[in-house]
């Protein structure tokens, strides 16, 4: 193959800032062979972005390469200046971003951005521009591609928008792209899409491809090759087999651990946590950076001098002194099922529930059209239960109308129509500010964001207090302090946290702070909406962990909004899978986890990236878009996507709810026979499984 | 050698980010130091507020008992020892004195007015923009027809009407500034009414002022802060405007605007006496607006 496309060699890179020059990343090495895809994988603050910046030679005013170098298609890369790099960026080295909206010009169409690239790029006239474009859209599988090149950005959705953006990196014909995150602001399904649509494209094309994320098996899943990363340095590269299957730095196994995995038993492969956190850039410590949190550590060896990286096999190198010294096949850490508190009475009970919501309108078109205003149909026909110390958790993608059920749950929002009754009040139609206080503590909720979940004014313990005079019926100053005290031993900060501000808490500590407040007026229902999807990895294993022991532990019924069957696998007891406002299956984990599917809950499965090497899949992407709210499919919700769709009867009737034993109901027409008879989406292998 | 697994079973160690060190409030004036705009507006406060705190106990002449007329700064007194530093006005009066005793004055008025403007304004915003609804519309409504009222015709209305006094400054001070202050807050309100923080507080009860006040208020500090220096040197403006044209506060006590007034016919003549208030109006606002621009760029900063 000789010279790669793409190499960098002890590459650093560093910021300036008031306090000095801060080392980003440091003698960092990567290969991008031609035609070859390439992970890049780390943790948020690893130095990821930083190296794909680096590359595209745009570190902004502050950053610089200190040392190393980069060849691009046996040019360096570090000599070009000026007209020759500008010709390089979206032509030879194309990009895409996380966030596709922020990528496209919300003042100019579709057609003529896009256009753009090949008149500059390529010097083609505006006629032979707009050929090149359209077929770049039918390329990147958009539907109607003519009237997409008409439309303005946010007239697509987030899938389409980020087509758009890749369409637009391929049109400069680049021979290496490098995709930043570009499907993490995406649903799954979404995902699945887009990413079989690069895998494929890229093979096509001839494309080499340098894909960044965070999510192991995503890379997993397209890569050939991958490199590790953590503080600022790669730790372990090879190919994807190797690194997944026969991992040779501690970091990577850790990462690896801390994910869950549909399809595996949560009491075999128990999620384990990476102690610690990321060493801010400047706070490194000597030796290997990874020390302070490795459970190998040996003083003297790891802590001492530059750890190189070694080869540990063909085409595979880790940077650690003792992995000859590791015993890799030892068993996984084992962890004995939690004692399940057995189910009680019910405690929550939704019955025929709806929440449409009014859109505001328009007089003029209400005159011509008579009819009323139009409704976002955000919850239609919600019915199910949850007992005393139950696990429930709620999947689907964004807009299936998860977060307003929670909502009309905890009575910011009121329902449109149906009953919720909560310990056998009704509270459906009631708001919370005219709930008594009595039945409000009963109910708590701990929110996605941690960076708006807490007040940044107010100080951590004073938060806590506040529920615990509100609902935990203390007055005396002394009781609430030592209540808040225990509360943050329960979630296992420290108490010097008390006084401490939101903002010099990471997002990790700020969940966890939540969580206490949740927890803090004793509630029997807490409602969690994506509690850990705005962190880290390793991160997110350890508040999912908490979560589950503190609940448990109370006896609390706890409704789990996800859209991440991996952990949902990990939590829950039973699970609600949603779609466009309805519950389109029901069941406990094992039943809705494995055959009969609802053709939904088969795709979701099918779509969610799994880390580990030795769980196989079969891969079923799901055409089109999530439809509108406001004007739902007739029939069934699901027809329009569906990859088992029936036929007529699919889009007249609204499908009947088949009973398969049990609690497990599934919303479809397709006989019972042959929804049984479909294969299980994720096969283990028995050892794995042991 | 092979190891087993040494991760520990059941408690992962604890994430202990490095404590930063607390902020309190006089750390927050420290960062001060990070703009020299911000030092320099707050060095001129700084210097009227201690002549201004000072005033009683300074050695100075009586501001308002007439000696002789007309001395230019530096001038000595007929009986030979007493120095007009600043000079005397037409009527005799001590110019260094009536201008520290007229620093007292504003800034005690401007001080008073913007805060009652404030008060009102605040809590117009967060009714507005927390509750909305009916609320927004009315105060909104309200809010609009003051802004568009010319405000110096709203101030002559006013204090024609009820009257020259301090309070009646106050008033014509909080009409007029109340309706802007009040947009700002609701706009913030309204951005920081969907937080999650915000929707923590309903889930848990809290009744809509507690929510208000406690959740929502600390939080629109910020920007607020910038705005009422700012806002206090337009107050400190028309103070003097409305002295200058003989609605202000009632003499013989000095005022700057009223200094001016008075002096301005004969400035030919001796040019101290109308120069000097107006340089030290001028110097006041310049530092309330240099203390707003530093205390932006330190909050653009972060």
């Amino acid at each position: 193959m000789g010279e790669p496309l793409l190499a960098c060699r002890n590459l650093s890179i560093s910021y300036r800032t008031r306090s000095g020059d801060v080392p980003a990343v440091s003698g960092f090495d990567l290969e991008v062979g031609r035609g070859e895809t390439v992970g890049l994988v780390g943790e948020s603050g690893c130095g990821k972005s930083t190296v794909a910046f680096a590359i595209m030679r745009h570190l902004g005013r502050s950053g610089f390469i200190a040392d190393g170098s980069i060849r691009f298609d046996g040019r360096d890369l570090l000599a070009m200046e000026g007209e020759e790099l500008r010709r390089l960026r979206g032509g030879a080295i194309g990009m895409v971003y996380q966030e596709p909206m922020a990528s496209l010009n919300p003042s100019m169409t579709i057609g003529r951005q896009l256009a753009e690239v090949p008149m500059i790029h390529g010097g083609a006239g505006r006629g032979e521009a707009r050929r090149q474009a359209l077929e770049m859209l039918e390329r990147v599988q958009l539907p109607d591609p003519e009237r997409i090149m008409e439309s303005w950005p946010h007239q697509l959705s987030g899938g389409q928008q980020q087509r758009v953006v890749i369409a637009m990196a391929l049109l400069g014909r680049p021979r290496l792209l490098i995709l930043d995150e570009p499907t993490t602001a995406l649903d799954v399904t979404v995902e699945a899409g887009i990413v079989a649509l690069i895998g494929g494209l890229a093979r096509e094309l001839g494309t080499s491809v340098l894909f960044i994320s965070h999510n192991l098996g995503l890379i997993r899943e397209t890569c050939e090759r991958v490199c590790v990363m953590y503080a600022g340095e790669a730790v372990e590269t090879g190919r994807v087999g190797a690194v997944f299957g026969a991992m040779r730095h501690p970091y990577t196994r850790g990462l690896l651990n801390a994910v869950p995995v549909p399809g595996a038993d949560k009491n075999a492969r128990p999620l384990v946590p990476i102690p610690g956190t990321l060493p801010l850039p400047g706070e490194r410590p000597p030796g290997c950076n990874f020390h302070p949190r490795c459970g190998f550590f040996e003083p003297g060896r790891c802590d001492r001098g530059v750890i190189p990286m070694r080869e540990a096999g063909p085409d595979h190198t880790a940077r650690c002194v003792r992995f000859e010294e590791i015993d890799w096949a030892a068993a996984r850490p084992r962890r004995m099922p939690a004692a399940i508190a057995s189910p009680g009475e019910k405690v929550l009970e939704v019955e025929g529930l709806r929440k449409y919501y009014a859109l505001p309108e328009k007089p003029l078109a209400a005159l011509i059209e008579g009819g009323g205003g139009q409704a976002v149909r955000a919850n239609e026909s919600i019915d199910f239960a949850a007992r005393e110390a139950e696990t429930v958790a709620i999947v689907g993608e964004s807009g299936c109308g998860k977060s307003t059920f929670a909502k009309v749950l905890m009575g910011l929002e009121t329902a449109t129509d149906g009953q919720i009754r909560l310990a056998g009040r009704e509270v459906g139609s009631v708001p919370v500010e005219r709930r008594r206080p009595s039945t409000v503590g009963l109910l708590q909720m701990i929110f996605q964001n941690p960076f708006e979940t807490l007040n940044p004014s107010h100080s951590v313990g004073y938060q806590i207090a506040r529920v615990v005079r509100r609902f935990g019926g203390l007055r005396d100053r002394e009781a609430v302090r030592a209540r808040v005290m225990e509360l943050l031993d329960l979630v296992r900060l420290p108490r010097a946290f008390h006084d401490r501000r939101p903002r010099q808490l990471s997002g990790g500590q700020k969940q966890r702070v939540a969580i206490a407040r949740a927890f803090a007026g004793d509630p029997r229902v807490v409602v969690a909406d994506e509690p850990v999807s705005a962190l880290d990895v390793s991160v997110q294993a350890a508040i999912a962990r908490l979560l589950l022991d503190i609940q448990r532990r109370n006896g609390t019924t706890l409704l789990f909004i996800s859209h991440d069957l991996g952990l949902v696998r990990y939590l829950a007891d039973r699970v609600l899978v949603m779609y466009l406002g309805r519950i389109v299956e029901q069941g406990t984990v094992e039943e809705v986890f494995s055959p009969p599917y609802h053709p939904y809950t088969e795709a979701l499965l099918s779509a969610a990236p799994v880390a580990d090497a030795s769980v196989s899949k079969r891969r079923i992407l799901l055409e089109g878009e999530l439809p509108s709210a406001t004007s739902p499919p007739p029939g069934c919700p699901f027809q329009t996507r569906c990859p088992r769709k029936l036929g007529r009867i699919c889009e007249t009737e609204l499908p009947p709810e088949r009973v398969f034993g049990g609690g497990h109901k599934i919303l479809c027409h397709i006989p019972p026979e042959e929804l049984e008879a479909v294969a299980p989406v994720l096969e283990t292998p028995a050892e794995a499984a042991d | 050698m092979a190891l087993s697994h040494p991760l520990p079973e059941e408690d992962e160690a604890q994430p202990v980010a490095p404590a930063p060190a607390w902020r309190g409030p006089l750390a927050a004036l420290g960062r001060l130091r990070e703009s020299p705009i911000a030092m320099t507006g707050a060095g001129i406060l700084l210097f009227w507020a201690t002549l201004a705190l000072l005033a009683p106990v300074l050695p100075l002449l009586d501001p308002n008992t007439p000696m002789e007329p007309f001395k230019f700064p530096g001038d000595v007194a007929r009986d030979g020892e007493t120095v007009f530093w600043l000079g005397t006005d037409h009527k005799g009066r001590d110019m260094l004195s009536r201008l520290v005793w007229g620093s007292r004055r504003v800034l005690v008025w401007a001080s008073l007015a913007t805060a009652c403007a404030y008060v009102a304004g605040v809590l117009m915003g967060l009714v507005a923009g927390y509750r909305g609804g009916w609320r927004d519309e009315v105060i909104s409504f309200a809010a609009n027809v003051l802004l568009s009222f010319p405000v110096m015709v709203l101030y002559i209305v006013v204090i024609t009407r009820l009257g020259a006094s301090g309070l009646n400054i106050v008033l014509a001070v909080t009409f007029a500034s109340a309706p802007g202050i009040m947009r700002i807050v609701r706009g913030l309100a309204l951005d920081l009414k969907s937080r999650d923080y915000v929707q923590a507080a309903r889930a848990r009860g809290e009744g809509p002022w507690r929510i208000m006040l406690v959740e929502l208020l600390p939080n629109v500090r910020g920007p607020l802060i910038v705005d009422a220096c700012l806002r206090l040197g337009y107050t400190t403006v028309t103070i003097a405007m409305l002295g200058f044209l003989g609605l202000g506060l009632p003499p013989p006590d000095p005022d700057w605007g009223q200094m001016i007034a008075e002096t301005q016919p004969l400035g030919s003549l001796a040019g101290h006496m109308a120069l000097l208030p107006a340089a030290a109006i001028t110097s006041l606002v310049l530092g309330f607006n240099l203390l707003a621009d530093g205390l932006r760029e330190i909050s653009l900063r972060d």
